[in-house]
């Protein structure tokens, strides 16, 4: 009886034992947006069935940025799990700083993961980052004024609907702009934008061997264009609008439509944050009937630097954060509209999901973007909104400020256009591409 | 003999003073009234001044978050040790270069202030790595010496300013009494400067509380102080800007209610050369 005791408690002991030393506390930086904020939330759950603890670090985009490039490419190792996006994975993964997902469990079907996500997080065909969510661009338009328009919007409108609509919804006295879109420099901001709408005008960011190709016409006709419908149809001050300044114009009523991110479709239908949450339509990015259209393709996603000492733990967590279960736990505690979109196919599949409104289009702008085939001609890199070199991110900052200036009225298109020329030919011959 | 001063003139200066103080106080109020609005409030256009429905949701929101008392300990410990030990190392320091200065003094001075027009990220990945070396990273240690040494060259360069006042001849005197150099700082130069050691003492820990540079990139989880909380609410792919004003105010309540009860210290000293 007593030796029966004995054992038992022995036996709690080592199960107790054996518990604590396979939980793990994982630190994890990521960005501060809903969707992230909202797994936040939910980590009570991965951490009843798994055990282990995690901590957030949660930074301001261009901050996390900054502060997990620092510590992986000094193998600081302050964090286990790294929240990045489709720019940072191929260019990560080459360097060898990101640990392989290839071994991930059958239960969690990363075929399941949409190919055009899989593809910009892969570097020689191996998944380096699992996308927690994904998003392309599409146009949202207020049906209420196209319709006071006199307009139908088409699924897959043109850049020159785009401009005559825009015009026809503009009113002025009423405070309300046709068309709100980026102009903000920052290449992830309005650079962003304007990357994306050039490929649709059929230019591109480099020829073959590396050479800028801003002295081309496409250039040209892409920033025209752009100043001229702005200036006829654009908010006033829409050289320094965002995405959070558009937001905020859109969801007061003062746009009439608004070209940006397929997440943003949650928050202007949502009629706790949007006046105009019941008058919202949805279209696929325009193009210019060269056979690109005008959207991009990027994903937030979850990735673990090489070097940590929590590897085990760190891809149970990824496993949990991106399944298809938790999916499912969001819908469950926040309602389909709000589970992390563009990362999985079953989603798209989901007769829950597929009723709320804007899913179909997500969908079908995301199958849309090719970020292996981004341009018109053929291009050295991969990446729609973005080249995928780890220069890009410099230049283009410096690139799109000098657009910037040009909508703000400070200089020509011209003269934007021939100094973008020659700081990316200079920055690409120092780095040595050419 | 005082010059007159009308009426008039008064009033003037006091309604030229306030408009002064209101303009810069301004951004400050306009964070704190923001925190009480609801998010659509905190973008309407034209912005709401004062009257809409006061929440303190957007505190509870926060509350709920993060675990604030742990980032306002750091923000204490980082930013106070940082200022005491820059203290300890700059007195002896502006002593020496007030009282006993050399033919390099003056270089060594500005060459000290020439630091401070170094980019911090210049020099970032040399500290990072030297960091992983040393384990201080995400450490409070760590931070205190890097914010120390950011702020040396301001501390020296206070203190020497207000040591300058001082008449050499009242420490020769008390050399003469037979006070050795610890008891003549100590006990003669220190309680003179007292205002001007308290001024610099508080400058230098509103820089610090409010480094944002370094105390973003040297932490993760168990240094972050007041700025990396604030950090966390800000986002480019989403309006939260009412619960960013709401972190902003609970970061920036502590060093505004420490400024306005030793505002008369920090008058006093910063104005301790021109009244002497």
């Amino acid at each position: 009886m007593y030796f029966s005791h004995a054992l038992r408690a022995a036996s709690a002991i080592a199960l107790i034992a054996a518990g604590a030393a396979q939980a793990e506390t994982l630190t994890i930086a990521t960005v501060n947006n809903g969707d992230m904020i909202r797994m936040q939330g939910l980590t009570d759950d991965f951490t009843a069935k798994t055990g282990h603890e995690v901590e957030w670090v949660t930074l301001e985009e261009n901050v996390l940025r900054q502060r997990v490039t620092t510590d992986i490419s000094t193998k600081g190792g302050a964090f286990d799990i790294m929240t990045i996006g489709m720019y940072e994975t191929p260019i990560w993964g080459a360097n060898g700083w990101l640990v392989p997902l290839d071994d991930l469990s059958e239960e969690y079907n990363a075929d399941d993961i949409l190919p055009a996500m899989a593809g910009g997080l892969s570097y020689d065909g191996t998944l380096y980052a699992a996308p927690f969510y994904g998003e392309s661009s599409m146009v949202m338009y207020r049906t209420d004024l196209m319709e006071a328009a006199g307009l139908e919007m088409p699924k897959a409108p043109t850049w020159t609907f785009i401009r005559e609509a825009a015009a026809a919804m503009t009113d002025r006295d009423n405070e309300i702009n046709g068309i709100c879109i980026r102009g903000k420099a920052g290449w992830g901001e309005g650079g962003a934008f304007i990357t994306a709408m050039s490929n649709s005008f059929g230019a591109r960011w480099f020829d073959e061997d590396w050479n800028a190709q801003f002295d081309t016409q496409p250039w040209k006709d892409t920033l025209e264009f752009y100043v001229g419908m702005m200036n006829e149809s654009g908010p006033p001050g829409y050289a320094t609008n965002g995405f959070n300044e558009n937001l905020s114009l859109f969801q007061q009523g003062k746009c009439g439509m608004w070209i940006d991110a397929t997440v943003a479709a949650s928050f202007v239908t949502n009629p706790n944050e949007s006046t105009v949450a019941d008058s919202v339509g949805f279209a696929l990015a325009p193009d210019n009937g060269l056979g690109k259209r005008s959207n991009w393709l990027w994903a937030w996603a979850l990735a673990i630097p090489a070097g940590t000492q929590k590897e085990a733990a760190a891809k149970e967590f990824i496993e949990w954060a991106t399944s298809t279960g938790y999916i499912e736990l969001v819908a469950e505690n926040e309602g389909w509209a709000n589970v992390p979109p563009g990362a999985r196919t079953s989603l798209y599949e989901n007769p829950n999901y597929l009723e709320v409104p804007f899913a179909q289009m997500t969908l079908d702008s995301i199958l849309s973007a090719d970020p292996q085939n981004p341009t018109v001609d053929p291009v050295p890199y991969v990446g729609i909104q973005f080249a995928a070199i780890p220069e890009f991110a410099g230049i283009a900052t410096e690139v799109s400020q000098e657009f910037s200036a040009v909508y703000a009225g400070q200089q020509s298109i011209d003269e934007a256009l021939a100094k973008a020329q020659a700081l990316t030919n200079d920055a690409m011959e120092a780095a040595g591409y050419r | 003999m005082a010059r007159a001063v009308t009426t008039n003139r008064k009033i003037l200066n006091t309604a030229v003073a306030w408009s002064i103080g209101l303009l810069i106080f301004f951004p400050i109020l306009w964070t704190i009234l923001t925190s009480f609005k609801t998010e659509a409030q905190a973008i309407n256009d034209p912005p709401i001044f004062l009257f809409f429905d006061w929440t303190l949701e957007n505190y509870a929101v926060v509350q709920e978050r993060s675990n604030y008392m742990k980032f306002l300990w750091n923000s204490v410990i980082i930013a106070g040790g940082s200022t005491v030990l820059g203290l300890i190392i700059a007195v002896p320091a502006a002593w020496s270069m007030a009282f006993v200065p050399s033919r390099r003094t003056k270089d060594i001075l500005l060459w000290m202030l020439s630091t401070k027009m170094l980019p911090a990220v210049g020099v970032l990945y040399p500290i990072y790595l030297g960091f992983i070396k040393l384990g201080l990273l995400d450490s409070r240690f760590g931070l205190v010496i890097v914010l120390m040494l950011i702020n040396l060259p301001i501390i020296v360069w206070m203190l020497y300013t207000y040591f300058r006042e001082i008449p050499g001849e009242i420490l020769e005197a008390a050399r003469m009494d037979g006070a050795s150099l610890r008891e003549e700082i100590l006990y003669v130069l220190t309680p003179m400067a007292i205002p001007g050691i308290a001024s610099t003492l508080l400058l230098n820990f509103i820089l610090a509380w409010n480094e944002a540079f370094w105390t973003l990139n040297l932490t993760a989880v168990n240094a972050a102080p007041l700025t990396a909380f604030i950090a966390s609410y800000s986002s480019p792919e989403g309006l939260f800007y009412a619960k960013l004003s709401a972190a902003s105010t609970m970061a920036i309540a502590p060093i505004l209610i420490l400024g306005w009860f030793s505002q008369k210290q920090l008058v006093r000293g910063l104005t301790f050369g021109a009244v002497k």
